[in-house]
């Protein structure tokens, strides 16, 4: 069953379609990955998603809800969470404190309540901590919870801007580019942990990638674009082959062998 | 100034800096004017100490370029920073005695020149690079001692010219303490310290913070290792101290000292409702000062039978005062939501002048005064006790920073202090963790508002009246800086910067000129050297403990040329 | 369907587009009914107009300056204004000192000229400085830090120079030359205003003939599209934003010297004011566009020697004078919210404050 479903989505900057109809269906509980080549259009689709670009034209449809036109924070409250390219951690503040402010829209507390300090708001922070320790620990950081972001190695900003982006317990989540920077080790760790995420947690992935090994084990479907346009979708296997996909990566006469590699 | 500069050029270079600082203070008058008061009598004046201080301060840094590791260079370039400096001083009397200096500049007396020689006249300028040779050799060796001796030396020095410049304050209040009063006679003569005084009290902290830095590492180790409950027992205690302390301060400190205090705890007030837009929620607010209006005149317009709209008492008007801030906030707040950064700034100080150009109009005239403003705003009073004096209104705005204070505190580790922070930090990144950017921002601008029209209603019958001109943007600029200074985002650094830049200059008051200058080159100053602050938040300060050992050495050179 | 448009649609949106509307119907009713009234006859209007194209070149000139370090640096110079002053206060003594030689009338042209040399010297100087000392070690701090060292270098240099020269008032000495008035086309005009706006004008073509055309201004454009490609280029980028800071200097300096010839008087806090609305000015125009700030420069000085009896009077509110700053700021804050990108829209492509 498609939990998110893109018909006819169109984005332009000025004179430049980023986004040219696109129409793009994601399964539940996938891993569906979108590639293509640099300016392709991948990571203004996910602007699109979020919320923070608004399409031309087009709908974005998540499990019978429009998104089209709903601001960020709207759309993040409907299931969807993302991570960015360039990490985007709140740097100044501790790894505890970014994932507590990825837990803001399931706590409740009100002004009065914060101030004359409440049971009720007493008993939600206490659970916040407990839940937000409990992320941390589910990606490995036990322990650096008072570390302020900046200070921690860049594979485990990744993985804390994972843990946040949890926190606001998503349906579908985007990952930018997870991998990028890591070297193959760290990537191949990287790959089983968004793998054991979809299989504990059941959340729908989608992930834009560039290194093509990479995306074929894990995915199970995935979309080609290339200058905003939909060259190709399909399973891993049937991409691979994909003669278009082969020009748009290679240029014309190169092997599908040459891509995968 | 980079980093592959020989340390002689720096020397060079940064005693240039000097000699320009050391003309300016003198031809800006702040050297005479300075020159007024002793600190030890008949020995140093302030304004001696001023030029003393530049000179020293900026050998100090050439030394440390040269570095430890070469003492000679490092004593030599301190010298050589100091001779340049004085020579500044030098050339500034060669010119001036020969030409009127004083049709450009007023300040530019031939006091100001005896002052510069050393009260000999032009004959005095080898003496002028003759101190300048000393101060940068005390520089160098200052710097080439051990921490230890450096810090007492550095801590007594500075213990003793902070008693002399505060001589008018300390003075009365110690003797108000009785017996004691005899230590007057022993510190201070006519104007300034006495030698022995001075020498008295210098050797006094140099052995208080010599045995502290012996033996307090170790005090503060059998503190940490005291059980949890022994050492809440402490905490309770020295809580209880303090409080104890905050309630007969005004009984200490008598009535001009409690007058400076109930102004130094309005701007607390107003510093702690303004570090919530600023320094929680990163929106920088420079028309604060409107909200701090609106309290005033609501306060003004609801009590005082000069209008005779109403004749509310001062609670029947506080609902509406917190109200009226509370709704002027989201008023003003709601227009500038989507702006970021300088254009916020910009827009909102535009918001605080046209509300003054307003308030002074002669078209709202019948209703809040124009110019005149409005008068007879009756005092706080709570069962039949009214709150006249300074030392009385003092408990009331105690009450309300203590209420201000730990609402902030509440708020700061809250679900709406998080979402502040991350507004602060990444606008874009707070609206995806599901952040309402409107509301979350709109409660800053309240909440700040709130607090603010409370300061100013209390402000409003403390006075008595209130005028326009109290509410200038130099009003809001003040409490920017305050809290800057302080550390922004930090609820005792908003106290710290209070003192440090309002209660200060109040005992200061016959150097009152210089105020806004020194303010000025205090925020630039700090943020080159020092841009989170003297106290800031606790998280911050974690962070800076990385690389203590350059902090400490910063802190030392902060307190060299304070 | 009802829900799709309620979750779209922010009450803050409405509540602006209501403030928006309400000023806008203001101004049009006040317009028309000052109009009807007829208490202003063509000549006040011509008088006002005059006046306002005067003191708007003046806020064109010191505007290009806002607006070019805004293009280098992403910052709002908040000590521009001060920069303004730091000349015409300095060329004071200068003036003076011709005035009480006799030089003024018997030379003036000379006189003017090194006026304005002095001004613009001093001004550049301060600019020069001010960019070395207080802005140039905080390159890449966060957006806050360097704006808050501008508006603690703006008070420092206000106090500064009210330290170095005192805190009164200083006339300027009157020019012989500029007293009384020509009559072109049948309209009269004050020679003083007619001098400032033509040496206006004259300066903003060779400001912008200089920015376009010289090797430096293109330097200078090109760091603004591009520091790190500008420093692969060869430009040396340090340099280029020093030289921005002296180009706009000199035009501070200069449009300090065309102030103080128009009111006559100088003061140290007299940057200030002048300062913020030559900022709007640059904001009205798209900051970082130099025509632009040009041009808002311009509108900004009609807007506000035209509207106080055009918008305000017709609402019967009394001496509506008063208020020509309130307008000024009132369009500053209508401006930055509802069209941030100015009238002629921001030259940079990169995203705005």
């Amino acid at each position: 069953m498609a939990i998110l479903t893109t018909k006819r989505l169109t984005k332009q900057f000025g004179g430049l379609v980023a986004i040219d109809n696109l129409d793009m269906e994601v399964k539940e509980s996938s891993i569906h990955s979108v590639i293509g080549p640099n300016g392709a259009g991948k990571t203004t689709l996910f602007n699109c998603i979020t919320g923070f670009y608004r399409p031309e034209f087009g709908e974005i449809d998540l499990a019978g809800h429009s998104l089209v036109g709903l601001l960020p924070d709207q759309i993040v409250r409907l299931g969807v969470a993302r991570t960015y390219q360039n990490i985007r951690l709140f740097p100044a503040l501790t790894a505890m404190e970014n994932i507590l402010i990825g837990l803001h829209t399931h706590l409740k507390a009100r002004f009065a309540g914060i101030v004359l300090g409440t049971p009720g708001t007493r008993k939600e922070e206490q659970k916040a901590d407990e839940e937000s320790s409990r992320l941390l620990r589910f990606v490995n950081l036990t322990g650096k919870g008072e570390q302020l972001a900046k200070n921690l190695p860049y594979g485990e900003q990744r993985r804390l801007e994972i843990a946040r982006a949890l926190a606001t317990d998503p349906k579908i989540l985007l990952l930018d580019e997870p991998a990028a920077g890591m070297n193959p080790k760290e990537t191949q760790e990287m790959m089983d942990f968004i793998q054991h995420l979809r299989d504990e947690l059941g959340i729908t992935i989608i992930l834009i990638e560039h290194q093509m090994k990479v995306v074929m084990s894990i995915s199970e479907t995935v979309t080609v674009l290339d200058y905003g346009e939909k060259i190709a979708e399909g399973t891993p296997s049937e991409i691979q082959t994909n003669p278009k996909v082969i020009e748009a990566y290679l240029g014309t006469g190169a092997s599908a062998a040459d891509a995968a590699a | 100034m980079n980093q592959d500069q020989s340390p002689w050029r720096y020397a060079v270079n940064i005693g240039l800096i000097g000699a320009l600082t050391v003309v300016m203070l003198s031809l800006i008058g702040m050297v005479e004017s300075f020159s007024k008061r002793d600190i030890i009598y008949r020995v140093v004046t302030m304004g001696n100490t001023l030029l003393l201080l530049t000179a020293i301060f900026l050998s100090y840094l050439a030394a440390k370029k040269a570095g430890r590791e070469h003492a000679a260079t490092a004593v030599g370039s301190a010298i050589l920073t100091a001779v340049i400096t004085a020579a500044g001083v030098a050339l500034l009397v060669a010119i001036g005695k020969t030409i009127n200096l004083r049709m450009v500049f007023i300040n530019a007396s031939p006091v100001l020149y005896q002052i510069l020689t050393f009260y000999i006249g032009p004959k005095g300028i080898p003496l002028v690079l003759l101190g300048g040779l000393l101060s940068g050799l005390a520089a160098g060796l200052l710097f080439l001692a051990p921490p230890s001796i450096r810090k007492t030396i550095i801590t007594a020095l500075s213990a003793v010219v902070i008693a002399g410049v505060l001589q008018d304050m300390l003075r009365p209040v110690i003797a108000l303490w009785g017996p004691l009063a005899k230590i007057n006679l022993f510190l201070f003569a006519a104007n300034g310290l006495s030698i022995k005084g001075a020498i008295g009290l210098f050797v006094v902290v140099a052995i208080l913070v010599y045995v502290w830095g012996q033996k307090g590492s170790a005090v503060k180790t059998k503190v940490q290792g005291l059980p949890a409950g022994q050492q809440r027992n402490l905490k309770l205690a020295s809580m209880l101290v303090l409080a104890f302390i905050l309630l007969v301060l005004p009984k200490i400190l008598g009535l001009f000292l409690s007058e400076v205090l109930t102004i130094v705890g309005l701007y607390v007030l107003l510093g702690l409702g303004l570090n919530i837009v600023v320094g929680f929620a990163g929106l920088l607010d420079l028309g604060y000062v409107a909200f701090f209006a609106v309290g005033s005149y609501v306060v003004a317009i609801l009590t005082s039978p000069e209008l005779g709209f109403f004749s509310m008492n001062f609670w029947t008007a506080l609902p509406f005062v917190i109200a009226a801030g509370i709704l002027s906030g989201v008023l003003l707040g709601v227009p500038v939501l989507k702006m970021r950064g300088d254009y916020l700034a910009i827009a909102t100080l535009g918001f605080g002048e046209i509300i003054r150009i307003l308030v002074l109009s002669d078209w709202l005239r019948p209703w809040i005064g124009g110019a005149q403003g409005i008068g007879q705003i009756p005092n706080i009073s709570i069962a039949g006790y009214t709150f006249t004096t300074p030392q009385q209104v003092y408990y009331f705005i105690l009450a309300g920073c203590l209420l201000v204070g730990f609402i902030s505190w509440r708020l700061r580790d809250s679900r709406l202090g998080r979402a502040w922070m991350a507004v602060r930090e990444d606008e874009d990144v707070a609206q995806a963790m599901g952040i309402n950017l409107v509301a979350t921002k709109l409660m800053a601008f309240a909440t700040g508002a709130g607090f603010s029209a409370l300061s100013g209603a209390i402000f409003a019958t403390k006075i008595g009246s209130v005028y326009p001109h109290s509410f200038n943007v130099i009003v809001s600029i003040n409490i920017i800086c305050l809290i800057i200074v302080g550390g922004m985002g930090s609820i005792p650094g908003v106290i710290v910067g209070a003192f440090a830049l309002v209660g200060l200059p109040e005992l200061l008051r016959e150097f009152a000129e210089f105020r806004l200058l020194v303010y000025g080159a205090a925020l630039v100053a700090m943020m080159l050297l020092k841009p989170e602050g003297l106290w800031p938040d606790v998280k911050r300060r974690r962070e800076l403990h990385i690389d203590e050992d350059e902090n400490v050495a910063e802190a030392e050179e902060a307190t060299v040329s304070a | 369907m009802f829900q799709r448009i309620r979750e779209r649609i922010s009450p803050t949106d409405v509540v602006m587009w209501l403030i928006g509307g309400g000023l806008l119907f203001l101004v049009v009713w006040g317009s028309i009914a000052t109009l009807i009234k007829g208490t202003y006859t063509a000549r006040h209007w011509i008088d006002f107009i005059i006046f306002g194209l005067a003191q708007g070149s003046v806020y064109a000139l010191i505007a290009t300056g806002y607006t070019m370090v805004y293009g280098v640096l992403r910052m709002i110079n908040f000590a521009h204004g001060e920069v303004f002053m730091s000349g015409p206060y300095t060329a004071y003594f200068v003036a003076a000192w011709f005035y009480r030689t006799g030089w003024l009338d018997t030379n003036p042209i000379s006189c003017l000229a090194a006026i304005f040399l002095v001004s613009m010297s001093v001004s550049v100087t301060i600019a020069f400085f001010l960019e070395r000392i207080a802005y140039r070690p905080l390159r890449g701090a966060p957006r806050l830090i360097p704006l808050i060292t501008a508006i603690g270098a703006s008070f420092f240099l206000q106090y500064l120079f009210r330290g170095l020269y005192g805190s009164s008032f200083q006339a300027y000495p009157d020019i012989a030359m500029l007293e009384g008035h020509w009559v072109i086309w049948g309209i009269r005009i004050l020679k003083f205003q007619a001098v400032v706006i033509v040496a206006a004008i004259v300066l903003m073509f060779a400001l912008y003939s200089f920015v376009m055309k010289s090797r430096i201004g293109k330097a200078i454009r090109s760091v603004s599209e591009d520091k790190e490609a500008s420093a692969l280029m060869g430009i040396d980028v340090d340099k280029m934003i020093s030289m921005t800071f002296v180009v706009g200097g000199a035009a501070a300096g200069a449009a300090g010297v065309l102030y103080a010839i128009m009111f006559k008087q100088v003061h140290f806090f007299m940057g200030f004011i002048p300062g913020i609305k030559a900022f709007t000015a640059a904001v009205l125009g798209g900051i970082g566009n130099i025509p632009g700030a040009m041009l808002g420069g311009i509108f900004l000085g009609l807007v506000e020697s035209v509207g106080p009896s055009l918008f305000l009077d017709g609402l019967g509110i009394v001496a509506p004078y008063q208020l020509k700053d309130a307008i000024a700021f009132t369009m500053l804050v209508m401006v930055l919210i509802f069209r941030p990108t100015g009238i002629l829209g921001e030259r940079l492509a990169v995203k705005k404050a």
